[in-house]
């Protein structure tokens, strides 16, 4: 199966079997898939290489179910395990046949990933440190997507960097051709047989997030890069493709207020809330910092300081808790007493002192353990803390300001189990499928858990990869 | 803040990465790294012996050039282990050497070389120096062997006396958090890992050279250049004891052990050298240490060259060519030996030292 020989000539114009827009994880799985089912393919990646692949640059696991132990897991993690964790996270918003179905598809992937390349990272300090639920890269996610894309250029599939679409051309639910901003081998229009939409979301695009959130928006840090502008998932639905997802909803975490404006990644995020207090730029607490353990808690304070005044917050906490969790790119910003820091961080020092006492006072003895759900908490403030309460009280007194960093949008394109499209009259699109965060919404209405965007971009990827390659054969 | 730029750069980076810790597969130097949380002078020079320069981390980071992070471990940490060896120097007054290296190594190459042509040509008689000698005790009647032995022993004894001081001052500077002797079980782990080149893999696939897609070809030449110089060692190791247990003297006969030895490191000596030097040429320069082309360059040169004149040597003996091939082979193995402790020859030395303290760390970090 040379690229030639699949590859139809057709008038000027040279028509591929299957186009895949977008570059990441989601987008290649469905290159590889394709060009493996016999069919030509073509990946337009509108990022430049360096920048290709999307969120899956900054991704570092996958979550599978199985059922044995395996090298790089303990086991099991059976389907109804997943599914539960799926169910909680989600809340119940979620496509139970296509959950489902993801999940049995999983526990294949796991396999089928290494066979396209990618390694994943061996046990470093013996079985005691293997995981149960996730698999992690070796070398993290940009080296998976480098492995994938070495795949696929081996196979003989055509890769264009730097290719924006700027339209598609879709008939009664039928691709027929994406135009191109710049040309690719003298065309600004390709054609092809069937489609792959696997461009991802719109969190990188401030306007867009604008018509939901406001001149907040304005404030928001975007964790991956500047291309996840979601033009793709505009034009598509803009053009009869069913809508999935909340759109107003994207999943965000606190991040360092001094990460850079795009693709500070997983470096910049913060998980020392349960070691102090967090005051909002008026000093006061909002929220309880121990209400849960991670990954919840972890995952709600995006959008609790999304809710702040000018969307920033301080981590507040005492020297005596900077070893409790992982070291930090920017460092926590000091002062030998509270006015001090208070000063820094341009807060209202009575204001802060104030906090800080009133919250001081509030603390109950208590046994931290922050692995578990333990009894420190406090008494007669609001909002309590009701988990990991100590007092901050030995200086220097430490901080870190912390913004939303927006991670991931919900608004995607329904599909069937095949990875195929469904219009808004709830027929199936011809030739569409989509893969990836594209779709993600599908199985995950709302909330996440660690690895499930990529377990959804491999198994769609394969899925909607080999559905389009048997379109085109037929 | 530490004491030099590069340091400076090295610190910020190993803040990043640990702050990441993506890598921590890749390689010894990140879970190195994720035992610490500040860094010393010591620990960034530790780190920077540890790695191999396989670029993997390069390639695989999110975060290196053009990102504004502008992470790139493998070329800060290769400008930090040359500048290291300047550092941990012995006697310091000599760690200008590292400066120019390049230039300093071609010079001693070749006052070394021309001392024995001018050392044969004024002490030898013509007739013996350009005569054919064959049989035991043919190399002796152009230099006695006590003469030799003599000379290249003082050599090697200077060469090791500085080595081992400027290894302690490593060894002392990276002994946090665990200080103190080497342990056995370290050691051999350290010689595995050295032997095997446990860290030259890219985790798994192979070195990055001029692109992104790895291979094991520097690996296999490190190996022949190593195993080669090994084996010549070891040639005329033997060779010593024929001569001092069994008054046997050389030249041997083709398929004694000395010179069968001799040929096969001789090749390795030959190959490795060239391989790693195309290697070099063909790298990507986000990965090298550009500056130091002529330490890196200089340290190759002087391998082939004594393979290469040993080789000579043995295919010519039985010419008139022997003699002055005696003297260049004779020259580039004495510059060989009294530029060890101030070329390349250091980088086996500090690494073998780190990958001991890592292994070191690995077990107490187990242990605890």
């Amino acid at each position: 199966m040379s690229p030639t020989s699949s590859h139809r000539a057709d008038g000027m114009n040279s028509k591929y079997d299957v186009l895949v827009i977008g570059g990441g994880n989601a987008a290649l799985c469905a290159a590889i898939s394709a060009r493996r089912g016999g069919a030509s393919v073509l990946v337009l990646e509108g990022a430049p290489k360096f920048y290709r692949g999307g969120n899956t640059r900054h991704t570092r696991n996958m979550r599978c179910a199985h059922d044995e132990p395996t090298e790089i897991l303990t086991g099991p993690y059976t389907e109804e395990e997943f599914w539960e964790d799926l169910l909680r996270v989600t809340g119940g918003q979620t496509d139970e046949v296509l959950a489902r179905h993801m999940i049995r598809e999983s526990k294949d992937i796991l396999n089928w990933i290494v066979e396209q390349g990618v390694r994943w990272q061996p046990s470093l300090g013996g079985t005691l440190s293997l995981g149960r639920t996730n698999s992690f890269f070796l070398g993290g996610g940009r080296a998976m997507l480098n492995a994938l894309y070495l795949t696929a250029e081996k196979l003989g599939v055509e890769v264009e960097y730097d290719a924006e679409v700027t339209d598609l051309v879709i008939e009664d639910g039928m691709f027929l051709a994406a135009r191109l901003k710049r040309p690719i081998k003298g065309q600004t229009e390709i054609r092809a047989t069937a489609l792959v939409a696997a461009a991802g979301g719109f969190e990188a695009n401030i306007e867009w997030l604008k018509q939901y959130w406001g001149e907040a928006a304005d404030n928001f840090l975007i964790r991956g890069t500047p291309y996840n502008r979601g033009s793709i998932l505009k034009m598509l639905l803009a053009k009869g493709v069913q809508e999935v997802g909340d759109p107003t909803q994207c999943h965000a975490v606190a991040i360092d207020a001094r990460a850079p404006k795009f693709d500070g990644g997983i470096i910049t995020r913060h998980d020392s809330v349960v070691f102090g207090i967090v005051v909002n730029k008026h000093a006061q607490r909002f929220y309880d910092e121990g209400e849960d353990i991670w990954p919840k808690r972890y995952a709600i304070w995006g959008r609790l300081v999304a809710a702040q005044p000018d969307q920033i917050a301080y981590i507040v906490f005492d020297s005596t808790v900077v070893t409790s969790f992982m070291p930090t790119l920017f460092p926590p910003i000091a002062g030998q007493t509270i006015a001090e820091l208070a000063g820094k961080l341009e807060l209202d020092p009575a204001a802060l002192e104030k906090t800080i006492t009133e919250f001081n006072a509030a603390v109950q003895p208590g046994t931290f353990d922050h692995t578990i759900l333990d009894d420190c908490r406090t008494e007669g403030i609001t909002p309590p803390k009701t988990h990991w309460a100590r007092r901050i009280e030995t200086p220097p007194y430490l901080a870190y300001p912390v913004r939303p960093g927006i991670t991931f949008t919900y608004l995607g394109t329904r599909v069937t189990r095949e990875a195929r499209m469904l219009m808004a009259d709830g027929r199936p699109s011809a030739n569409m499928f989509a893969a990836g965060e594209i779709m993600a919404g599908n199985v995950l209405g709302k909330g996440y858990a660690a690895g499930m965007g990529m377990t959804i971009g491999s198994v769609f990827g394969r899925i909607a990869g080999r559905e389009a390659a048997k379109h085109a054969r037929n | 803040m530490h004491g030099t730029r590069i340091l400076d750069e090295a610190d910020r980076l190993m803040t990043v990465c640990n702050s990441c810790r993506y890598c921590e597969g890749l390689c010894a130097v990140f879970p190195a790294m994720e035992m610490r949380r500040a860094f010393s002078d010591g620990d960034l020079n530790y780190l920077a012996n540890l790695c191999h320069g396989c670029g993997a981390c390069y390639v695989d980071c999110q975060f290196s050039p053009p990102h504004e992070f502008n992470v790139n471990v493998p070329q800060t940490l290769a400008v930090a282990r040359a500048e290291s060896y300047a550092a941990y120097a012995w006697p310091q007054a000599l760690s200008g050497a590292f400066a120019r290296n390049g230039l300093v190594i071609s010079i001693i190459a070749a006052l070394s070389m021309a001392a024995f042509i001018l050392g044969f040509a004024a002490l030898i008689d013509h007739g013996v120096l350009f005569g054919v000698h064959t049989g035991p005790g043919a190399f002796y009647r152009l230099m006695p062997h006590n003469a030799m032995a003599a000379l290249f022993t003082a050599a090697l004894l200077y060469a090791i006396l500085a080595l081992v001081m400027s290894v302690r001052a490593f060894w002392r500077d990276i002994g946090t958090p665990i200080a103190g002797r080497a342990d056995g079980g370290s050691i051999f782990q350290a010689i595995r890992d050295a032997g095997e080149l446990r860290y030259l893999h890219g985790g798994g696939v192979g070195c990055y050279n001029e692109d992104d897609k790895p291979t094991d070809r520097r690996k296999l030449y490190h190996h022949l250049t190593f195993y080669g110089f090994m084996l010549c060692f070891a040639a005329t190791s033997v060779a010593t004891l024929y001569h001092y247990l069994w008054g046997r003297e050389a030249p041997y006969p083709w398929w004694d052990l000395p010179v069968v030895l001799g040929t096969l490191g001789g090749v390795g000596l030959i190959v490795g050298p060239i391989g790693l030097f195309a290697a070099k040429m063909q790298r990507d320069p986000a990965l090298l240490d550009e500056s130091r082309y002529g330490m890196d360059v200089g340290f190759i040169a002087m391998l082939f060259l004594t393979g290469f004149t040993g080789m000579l040597l043995l295919l010519l003996r039985e010419t008139a060519a022997m003699g002055p091939l005696l003297a260049l082979h004779l020259g580039s193995v004495f510059a060989l030996f009294i530029t060890m402790p101030y070329s390349k020859f250091v980088h086996g030395i500090y690494r073998f030292a780190a990958l001991v303290r890592y292994a070191q760390e690995r077990r107490s970090e187990a242990g605890s």
